[in-house]
């Protein structure tokens, strides 16, 4: 069987590759911090010694749409191109290029499927920053096959945030049953606080620090309970407009399991949004 | 209104450069041309098999038209579309973040709750 070796939560800031690569006056007075952090939480992956990404995100309406929107949906393609022009133009991102682990994405679907989750599949994704922000911070040499699971997180009607929970739960039920002898690692991307075309947008600081810090206490002590508790559909629209993207973390919070507490946490106060980064092992060690 | 009519323009909009540019140039012009030429095709089909019923109301053309994106907020028009959207054709135009401050600003006298932006 497959084995889980590291579950990563991480925001998926999208001004990080651009801020990271400038120079000289173009370069912004946050960015070394920021590198320094992101090299500190890339290595958490890097011991975990992964032959394979499963990596969660969401489609920015970039190629899912209104006239056939999947709530969850897993791509099992071969290979996958990624990045937009629009993300091209508005945040300096590359193009990029993936390969696929199809044997993993088939089993997540048939599997998925019995288990009570109806996930859409396509066969021609492109992916965009949900995903491959986290490739840029956590294996920028992109080396590694993926299966990409997306979730819609701000096409309403949306999926409740219990829902979330469950499928991540199920991820890693099918990540650990998977007969292959291979490392697996589970990687998901949210947001916290987030306000995005509205007038709370663009400040200082994410929109709601209080919810941050909350936020933040939840997933780095794997309080599920706790967090299902106070967080609902509704809610969310009070820390930001663009809050349901938390519900990813909740979703990882479900693949790292009721009660575990992170092993690594960080977070970083910039513009607009908190950084935050998180990662468990499932069986204790790296080894 | 036809909110998902007026996410659509945004959405076929903002991923076209050639597109961004037309209405970034003539507004009014570009939303009469795709009303009239783009509003129906179905995305994923040719053009024999389009729709035949969609339309803007009054009030949504003329926010399109307007480049008016509070007007846009103000009828549930998507945010993140209309907010990249805009970006793309207005960020140039100012200092760095400049625009993104501005366009909160212009929607200072908006408080919760929120117009629905369910389609």
């Amino acid at each position: 069987m497959a084995e889980l070796v590291a579950v990563i939560a991480s925001t998926h800031h999208p001004f990080y590759y651009r801020a990271s690569t400038a120079t000289g006056e173009d370069r912004p007075p946050f960015a070394d911090e920021w590198v320094r952090k992101v090299e500190a939480f890339r290595e958490t992956l890097t011991k975990a010694r992964p032959d394979v990404l499963v990596m969660v995100g969401s489609d920015h309406f970039h190629q899912l749409w209104l006239d056939n929107m999947p709530q969850f949906l897993v791509g099992k393609a071969p290979f996958y191109d990624a990045n937009w022009y629009n993300e091209e133009r508005e945040f300096g991102l590359p193009r990029m290029f993936f390969t696929g682990q199809e044997d993993l994405s088939a089993y997540i679907l048939r599997e998925g499927l019995d288990a009570g989750f109806d996930l859409a599949f396509s066969n021609e994704l492109r992916i965009d920053h949900s995903i491959t922000c986290p490739i840029i911070t956590l294996r920028p040499q992109n080396d590694l096959p993926i299966v990409p699971i997306y979730t819609n997180i701000f096409a309403p009607p949306l999926p409740r945030p219990k829902r979330f929970v469950q499928l991540g739960r199920t991820i890693r039920e099918l990540v650990e049953s998977w007969p292959a002898d291979k490392r697996v690692a589970v990687i998901g991307t949210g947001h916290l606080s987030l306000e995005l075309g509205g007038p709370r947008q663009f400040g200082p600081h994410g929109p709601d620090p209080e919810f941050d810090r909350k936020a933040v206490e939840w997933i780095s002590s794997g309080d599920i309970e706790g967090c299902l508790s106070e967080v609902t559909l509704d809610s969310l629209h009070l820390p930001g407009n663009a809050t349901h993207g938390f519900m990813d973390f909740m979703l990882m919070m479900g693949v790292a399991g009721e009660g575990a507490k992170a092993d690594y946490v960080d977070t970083y106060d910039l513009f607009h949004t908190m950084e935050a980064y998180f990662t468990w092992y499932p069986n204790g060690g790296v080894a | 209104m036809s909110k998902y009519l007026l996410n659509k323009f945004l959405f076929t909009v903002d991923r076209d450069p050639d597109l961004v540019e037309r209405y970034r140039e003539d507004p009014r012009g570009t939303v009469e041309w795709w009303e009239a030429e783009y509003a129906n095709r179905l995305l994923s089909c040719h053009g024999g098999e389009a729709s035949t019923w969609l339309r803007f109301e009054d009030a949504e053309r003329e926010a399109l038209a307007g480049h008016d994106y509070p007007k846009l907020f103000e009828l549930g028009a998507h945010p993140f579309l209309t907010l990249t959207l805009f970006i793309a054709m207005f960020e140039r135009d100012h200092e760095p973040m400049g625009f993104q401050t501005e366009y909160a600003r212009r929607l200072a006298h908006m408080t919760l709750p929120y117009p629905d932006i369910a389609t």
